[in-house]
């Protein structure tokens, strides 16, 4: 099931990736918050899952489609190579005609990107080396800190919830909680200051 | 997002509204219980204004939650959360001590309500902050171009595009 999932994501991923209506790039992106929700849910981490769904495939598609009305709905440029050719030739192919169209910063930026995402990949996978198995007893938090056992042990007592989660967000860590909560409320001030304040700008100088 | 759609579409649209929301408080107060809390069920509080603007058009949307409305409720769900540690730091426990709220020298059973009800203060404040806040990122980011054409030119140019920078990888391919 989880390989289904993780199969389908890469798809969406490339798809999203290709796909030269905006519009359409940003429906497959909550389609792929949608999967990642499905993953977490599969994972049994139903609070990660229940945000994954709500913000990632609700609020935020329709926030990139907000955006969309402002920025028009189409990427420029031609479209691209079909996808079915061997990808050694396309890349090639693409290398060249990025050769021709674009001038020398170009190239190197394309150059720039691919070494980018290259290098990044490896450090993830490295990172993901010293992972422990999901549910794994031994793993750090389970063996050495002991915050685990403590949590499943100890929250029903001196918190309350059921939920566990809830525990952790609302009391053991209150303080992050709150800090995430002014993050949200600082995200919208800004948005207020860019766009609001540029429109009341925009406005007093009409009217002096 | 300009033409209204059918009269079938607003219709649902509005019947749907009370329905979201009252979902959107079951999350949260079911938070404890299962999954959800203050976080989702103030983005689904949101997504209902959202549906209402995406059907009855920006203005319409907009004249439900006025801008000074939200502005108001953005902050003030932060105050609370932040007023809940403050006040329980001032009764004699520590920063968002929920239980010190019972008062000094209280039974195990008043400081567990006073614990419970603690949790469900800081959850509301959450829930405050993540509806306006959502509910401010969508109206000022959807704001309707004529509008701020109306304004003045250079605003487009200083505030409504987006940075050109994530074109850089794309020249690859074109």
């Amino acid at each position: 099931m989880e390989v289904l999932i993780l199969a389908v994501l890469v798809g969406l991923a490339i798809a999203a990736v290709r796909v030269r209506d905006l519009m359409a790039a940003v429906a497959i992106l909550g389609a792929y918050s949608l999967m990642m929700a499905l993953l977490w849910c599969q994972m049994n981490a139903l609070d990660v899952g229940f945000t994954e769904a709500s913000v990632g495939a609700g609020i935020s598609t329709v926030l990139m489609l907000a955006a969309l009305g402002r920025i028009g709905r189409r990427e420029e440029g031609p479209s691209r190579a079909p996808l079915l050719r061997l990808p050694l030739l396309t890349m090639k192919a693409r290398l060249r005609r990025a050769q021709q169209l674009s001038r020398q910063h170009h190239r190197a930026s394309a150059w720039g990107a691919v070494l980018v995402c290259v290098l990044v990949g490896a450090l993830l996978l490295y990172g993901t080396r010293d992972m422990p198995q999901v549910g794994d007893p031994d793993s750090p938090a389970n063996r050495q800190a002991r915050v685990a056992q403590y949590y499943l042990t100890k929250s029903r007592d001196e918190v309350g919830p059921a939920n566990m989660v809830t525990s952790v967000l609302g009391d053991y860590r209150g303080y992050d909680t709150m800090g995430e909560t002014v993050v949200i409320f600082t995200a919208a001030l800004c948005v207020l200051m860019l766009l609001r304040e540029a429109v009341g700008r925009g406005r007093r100088e009409r009217d002096a | 997002m300009k033409e209204t759609p059918s009269l079938i579409v607003r219709y649902i649209a509005r019947r749907a509204v009370p329905f979201i929301q009252l979902y959107a408080l079951y999350v949260l107060g079911h938070g404890e219980d299962g999954p959800g809390g203050g976080f989702q069920g103030g983005v689904i509080f949101a997504a209902s204004f959202v549906l209402l603007a995406l059907a009855y058009g920006w203005g319409r949307g907009r004249a439900s939650v006025p801008e000074k409305v939200a502005d108001v409720i953005a902050p003030a769900g932060c105050l609370l959360y932040a007023g809940i540690g403050f006040v329980s730091l001032l009764i004699g426990g520590a920063f968002l001590q929920y239980d010190a709220f019972a008062g000094p020298g209280a039974d195990q059973a008043a400081r567990k309500t006073a614990h419970h009800f603690g949790l469900i203060g800081i959850e509301l404040g959450v829930m405050l902050t993540v509806t306006a806040s959502m509910v401010i990122l969508f109206f000022e980011m959807a704001r309707p171009a004529e509008d701020e054409a109306a304004e003045e030119g250079a605003t487009f140019e200083q505030a409504g595009h987006i940075p050109e920078g994530p074109r850089a990888e794309e020249s690859l391919d074109g």
